[in-house]
């Protein structure tokens, strides 16, 4: 299995990109890198997502609720106490885990779009939480943060790069492995797969608890970088459907699909802000022109012309 | 007193929500779409009932009108460029076609909305009232136009309901439903069923973007809130279900104007979210569901 696992094409041109990345900083300006980094998170969202959407099957419309939370709970107890930082983000990581468990339960229960309303309510609720204590939170202005990573943008990006990376190998080895393909086989045909002796709800559990903790993990990480947290960064719905729109474009049940198509999005963002207010309009059309050209998304298209040829 | 507005107030902002609701159910109903660009058809109407009344002088009814046409326009571009698309291609999966639709119409949403913005205003645009003045029920100040809002809203559905129940067209649609296959046996085809939805659903989400104008303003930026609030009183009522959907607009209509009166107007809609999700955990298929 591990021998598979290195064998495949995926894996050696990711980590070769993931190389030519970390020799990026040589040559491309501070603002790049700073846009690069936060793109780096994105595509550990984006991945995580895909291993609840792709794998197990389940329609996620509030990926920042997992963000969200382990976000806010890094920034606010850094605020209060001001522990050390990994701390903080392992409290936040703990706190996204709770979370991806209480959105598990209904999720055992309910499917499709009922699954995907709860998901987009529980973002509602999170983020009217945040507004009504906004004594601890500060509301909707969103909170500054005592404690950064690092001020050296260089540093920075290194930090998103090998934690991106990091978390790609898990996630992809993950998705590779036997739990990958159960994961798999329950989303498509739940009924099939527990009748063929596997543990669904285990799998489906361990699914969410993953991407929960990765998500907050990311979530708090990216709070550390950018030394804020405010509902607009971390919880908005708009950005949930930015991490649903890396997903899909990069291809869904790639993993590292996600990636490509986080870098994508945020970069296509940013270098369309001459457009000014266009500019989402640009980016949304361009999602919806690979949804309906091309659904496997671009990894996904890219693989499938590889095994043709 | 206050009891008496509420329920006055209530009243008013339930009906708009059930007829928002309405056509959105109703779609899913027959054709299996939830359309995640609810909230900008309602927008587009709004809009354009709003610049044909002020910039092109053509007054308050004139301005309604063109604002339901242009709804029902929107309603059949989401079809054809997005909707139609999804549901032929060989590419996605029969049984991902559910999550492509989701994630399209909520692409599409997102372009009206910008374009919205983009091209007219981001700013919330208020039409002014269909009738002026006030009465008072009760001891009651309540503005005419509210009043107005509710006829018209039940009179919409009233419609619906006798082009449903009474026509040869309207049963045809109920039976599809039901049971579409048995419908294409029967010899009705099922993609003039579709462009038949489709159009009422754009009727009357324009209606209901143009009457909210007029009650309490929309912007492009409310796309979105529009969109989830009729989501999730579909999802409330029971999805597919058109009676499951009135009940629970005015459930939701008046949770959320009893919140804002007697508890605070931040909190307004919280207690509608916790009752969602309760239903949803306990109940799956919602109130009157049959799924």
């Amino acid at each position: 299995m591990l021998a598979q696992i290195f064998r495949s094409r995926p894996l050696w041109i990711g980590l070769g990109t993931a190389v030519i990345a970390a020799l990026l900083p040589f040559w491309l300006s501070a603002y790049l890198l700073g846009v690069l980094t936060a793109a780096y998170y994105f595509g550990v969202f984006a991945m995580a997502w895909d291993l609840l959407f792709g794998f197990a099957g389940e329609v996620n419309f509030g990926p920042t609720f997992l963000i969200g939370l382990g976000a806010y709970t890094a920034a606010i107890l850094d605020n209060q106490w001001g522990p050390p930082i990994p701390v903080c983000i392992l409290a936040g990581a703990v706190v996204a885990v709770i979370g991806g468990l209480l959105l598990a339960l209904p999720a055992l229960r309910l499917r499709g779009p009922y699954f995907g309303l709860v998901t987009l309510v529980a973002v509602l609720l999170l983020q009217n939480a945040i507004v009504i204590f906004a004594g601890i939170t500060g509301g909707e202005i969103g909170m500054t943060v005592p404690d950064v990573l690092s001020i050296d943008a260089t540093v920075n990006y290194w930090y998103s790069l090998a934690f991106l990376v990091v978390c790609a190998l898990i996630l992809f080895g993950l998705s590779r492995s036997a739990i990958g393909l159960i994961l798999q086989a329950s989303g498509q045909d739940a009924i099939e797969a527990q009748a063929l002796g596997f543990n669904v709800t285990k799998h489906k559990l361990a699914a969410f608890c993953i991407s929960a903790l990765f998500s907050g993990v990311a979530g708090a990480m990216l709070v550390f970088y950018m030394g804020t947290a405010s509902v607009d960064t971390v919880i908005d719905i708009s950005i949930g459907v930015q991490v649903i729109i890396a997903a899909v474009l990069g291809g869904r049940r790639t993993i590292l699909g996600a990636v490509l198509g986080a870098v994508f999005l945020i970069l296509a963002t940013e270098f369309l802000r001459p457009l000014g207010q266009l500019n989402t309009f640009v980016v949304a059309a361009v999602a919806l022109g690979v949804i309906l050209f091309v659904p496997d998304g671009l990894l996904g298209y890219a693989l499938r012309r590889g095994e043709r040829e | 007193m206050v009891a008496l507005q509420i329920l006055i107030d209530g009243f008013a902002i339930s009906s708009l929500y059930g007829l928002g609701a309405v056509g959105f159910t109703l779609m899913f109903g027959v054709s299996g779409v939830l359309n995640l660009s609810h909230g900008g058809i309602m927008v587009v109407a709004a809009v354009c009932g709003w610049l044909a009344a002020g910039d092109l002088g053509l007054g308050v009814y004139g301005g309604t009108l063109v604002g339901v046409i242009a709804g029902m326009a929107c309603a059949y571009a989401t079809y054809f460029v997005v909707v139609r698309p999804i549901q032929r291609s060989r590419a996605i999966p029969q049984e991902e076609t559910e999550i492509f639709l989701l994630t399209g119409t909520l692409l599409w949403g997102i372009m009206i909305q910008e374009a919205v913005a983009y091209l007219f205003t981001d700013n919330p645009v208020t039409t002014r009232p269909l009738i002026s003045g006030v009465t008072s029920i009760a001891g009651v100040r309540t503005p005419q136009n509210e009043i107005m809002i509710a006829a018209l809203c039940w009179l919409a559905i009233g419609l619906l309901w006798l082009l449903v129940n009474r026509t040869r067209a309207g049963k045809a649609l109920l039976a599809a439903s039901m049971n579409p296959r048995g419908l294409t046996l029967l010899g009705f085809e099922l993609s003039n069923m579709y462009l038949l939805v489709w159009t009422i659903y754009g009727v009357l989400a324009g209606i209901a973007g143009v009457l909210l104008a007029s009650f309490l303003g929309v912007s492009s930026a409310n796309a979105g809130q529009l969109t989830a609030s009729a989501f999730s009183i579909v999802v409330l009522g029971g999805l597919g279900s058109v009676s499951g959907s009135l009940v629970a607009a005015y459930l939701v209509g008046y949770l959320e104007t009893v919140t804002a009166y007697l508890i605070a107007p931040t909190l307004r809609p919280i207690p509608a979210l916790l009752l969602l999700v309760l239903v949803v955990y306990l109940r799956p298929q919602g109130l009157l569901g049959r799924r």
